[in-house]
């Protein structure tokens, strides 16, 4: 057969198809995917209804009248100066230690936590991205530094550590973004080293290397381009452990200080009228175990949804926690079996 | 018995002088001298020693004339690939040069090596692990002119069109993934690339390996024609006996990092001095059944040794049917033997005659 023909062939068969099939990217097979997948739709709603009252939180303070940080001690305390109950005098959801409207100060608190969950992982990915990128790609002496210090910052205690930090530079939005970001980085970067040496492997970077392309080249638009899937479930799972990390820190009186919002410093305050007022403890554990386990699903759904091998990749602990489950179930399940006919 | 230590001598006699070169220093586009390859084998844990090297290429040497194809044949694990990196460019060699035009590329620092890179391409061996997924078809032919900063928007898009439309591509499909073609269309991806610089060689690794037998053929066609038109020279790895046939000019045949016997396609095929190069032959299915029926399949007894520690002596020793004690203990040069033309040269010291039945001495000596 000439090639002539064959060109012949190929064009004459294949023209006719052609604007049913343009387009169909990896992306928009992944974003279909995702939106079979009712867990992850619902997640996704749920993330986009939290970011909107967030936005929207000077709306609520205008509408109800209560300003984030103004205390109603006559209508938002009763006699004993204990937090009113929700519906009372118009706080939809009770008040707060010092009179303050719960739900305005939520919705405020969901602004830091959402900024927070998500400027630190994007500083977080940037830096891991790079540094496990350059980590894997050029190896031997680069890698071995990188890689050291890598492992010296996941075997900080973190917690204790942030503390630290936030004692001696003094509490602030900056310090907590640093902090967090600090010790998130490290993990991305760990991961990203290891999918780089795999992808650095394959023959279409042989291929680049032998067209001329330079160690740049070769990163960016080669290697990055097919870490950005699993960075990206990476991304959206740390997000929550961010926000997570930003309450605590909050908690503890060293995040967010008052009479700024947070999460965490509400949950902190809260734990003196645990007792008397059960709102002021659950409505804000509510609004962040909400949103930290819709990111978490998303995340979830994104993974799944993008191709089998980045599953595998990341449930390679799950997977194996579930094999071993499922060996020890068949030894129980084959013992009596086995000893049986041994005492026939 | 005593016969072909006779013919031995008188091949070395015959064979004083290097083999002159049939054809003048011009017209040999690319010339590998004594390339040696060795991966170090390092130690798992802290220190890393090295504890061995794995003899990947040991000593080989190959030339190729201009315009034409050079088959390089040989098992899984033999060198083949690693040499064709070496010729590339994609790592260094241990020793040796590689001639091209004259110019030894072995030493050359990345950047002194970048104007090379454009008359030496690559056609890689999987259709699917070759192209980067995420990149488009128009990018990934117009790498090589983004790389070399030659032509750019438009022209580039032209330029890429018509070397899809060359490779018998839809030029529409220019902003279509990877993943929409079929393997043959995707090595016609991989040739339109490697074509994209108007290269003087390209290294073809099992090009068509990992394609179906009716696709191969169209491949095939493909390269001959484009060899025809662009007076391209290749280099030809496959294990595939009957695929180098078709293609080849010349044949080299590697055996465990080195090369056993070269020389031009006839001789090679019709008269293997090298047992090893007879036992592939015999391997091989005919297409002929007649042919196939009156053939003596040589069965080679044993695996491929390691190559992080070869046998010594002739390295293919171990499993030939024509062993005495000489190979396991002399190294066999790459020679002419008596009868043969200057240009087909064999590292044996007992040359394959004519009409001889290795199938029979292999048996017999499996048998003891």
């Amino acid at each position: 057969m000439s090639v002539t023909s064959v060109a012949v062939d190929v064009q004459g068969a294949e023209r006719a198809p052609e604007q049913a099939i343009q387009g169909r990217s990896q992306w928009r097979l992944t974003w279909r995917r995702l939106l079979s997948d009712k867990v992850a739709v619902i997640s996704l709603i749920v993330i986009v209804i939290m970011v909107a009252l967030a936005i929207a939180a000077p709306a609520f303070a205008a509408l109800t009248g209560h300003p984030p940080d103004s205390a109603y001690p006559n209508t938002g305390e009763t006699a004993a100066g204990l937090p009113v109950a929700p519906g009372t005098n118009g706080f939809l959801l009770g008040t707060d230690g010092s009179g303050r409207d719960l739900l305005v100060r939520i919705l405020y608190g969901a602004r830091i936590s959402l900024f927070v969950g998500v400027v630190t992982t994007l500083i977080a990915t940037v830096a891991g991205v790079t540094v496990g990128m350059v980590a894997g790609y050029f190896g031997g002496v680069i890698d071995a530094v990188l890689s050291r210090f890598v492992d010296a910052v996941l075997a900080f205690p973190y917690v204790v550590l942030a503390l630290a930090l936030a004692v001696v530079l003094g509490p602030s939005l900056t310090v907590i973004l640093g902090v967090i970001s600090f010790f998130t980085w490290a993990g991305i970067s760990r991961i990203v080293r290891g999918q780089t040496l795999s992808i650095k492997e394959k023959e279409y970077i042989e291929a680049a290397r032998s067209l001329g392309a330079g160690p740049f080249r070769i990163m960016f638009v080669h290697i990055l381009p097919n870490l950005l899937a699993p960075v990206l479930v990476l991304a959206t799972l740390f997000i929550p452990q961010a926000i997570i990390f930003e309450s605590t820190l909050s908690y503890l009186g060293l995040g967010i200080q008052p009479p700024t919002a947070s999460w965490g410093n509400i949950l902190g305050d809260a734990q003196s009228f645990y007792q008397q007022a059960w709102w002021y403890v659950v409505f804000p554990a509510a609004a962040l175990l909400i949103t930290t386990l819709a990111f978490n699903l998303l995340g979830d759904g994104i993974r799944d949804a993008m191709d089998p091998r980045t599953e595998r990749i990341f449930a390679a602990g799950k997977r194996r926690k579930l094999d071993r489950a499922r060996r020890k179930a068949a030894r129980r399940g084959d013992q009596p079996a086995a000893s049986a006919p041994g005492e026939a | 018995m005593g016969a072909p230590d006779a013919e031995r001598t008188a091949a070395q006699q015959a064979d004083g002088q290097p083999a002159p070169r049939p054809e003048s220093d011009d017209d040999i586009l690319i010339r590998v001298e004594n390339v040696v390859k060795h991966f170090p084998v390092k130690s798992i844990g802290f220190t890393r020693r090295t504890v061995g090297q794995v003899h990947a290429v040991d000593d080989v040497s190959l030339t190729i004339p201009r315009g034409k194809t050079l088959g390089l044949v040989g098992e899984t694990g033999c060198g083949k690939s690693t040499l064709a990196r070496c010729v590339a460019g994609l790592i260094p060699v241990t020793s040796g040069r590689v001639l091209f035009e004259g110019n030894d590329l072995s030493r050359l620092s990345r950047r002194q090596m970048q104007p090379y890179r454009r008359e030496i391409q690559m056609i890689f061996q999987d259709p699917y692990g070759s192209l980067n997924p995420r990149q488009r078809v128009g990018s990934i032919i117009g790498e090589p002119f983004a790389i070399h900063r030659m032509a750019s928007g438009g022209e580039r898009k032209r330029r890429v069109q018509e070397l899809m439309e060359r490779v018998g591509l839809n030029p529409e499909h220019y902003n279509r993934f990877p993943a929409e073609f079929s393997g043959g269309q995707r090595q016609r991806i991989g040739v339109a690339r490697a074509l994209a610089l108007r290269p003087k060689l390209i290294i073809c690794d099992e090009p068509v390996s990992a394609l179906d037998v009716s696709i191969q053929a169209q491949v095939l066609n493909l390269l001959a024609d484009l060899q025809d038109e662009f007076g391209l020279t290749y280099l030809f790895i496959a294990h595939d006996l009957e695929v180098v046939r078709h293609v080849s000019h010349a044949v080299s045949v590697m055996y465990l990092g080195r090369l056993a016997e070269a020389g031009p396609k006839e001789p090679v095929y019709e008269t293997p001095r090298h047992p090893y190069t007879a036992a592939l032959l015999s391997a091989a299915p005919a297409a002929d059944p007649n042919t196939a029926a009156s053939r003596q399949r040589i069965i080679l007894v044993g695996d491929v040794p390691s190559p992080i520690d070869p046998p010594p002596g002739c390295r293919f020793h171990p499993r030939c049917p024509k062993a005495r004690q000489l190979c396991s203990q002399e190294e066999p040069q790459l020679e002419v033997k008596a009868g043969d033309p200057v240009t087909h040269v064999t590292a044996c010291h007992f040359p394959v005659e004519a009409g001889e039945n290795l199938a029979a001495a292999g048996s017999r000596e499996s048998g003891i």
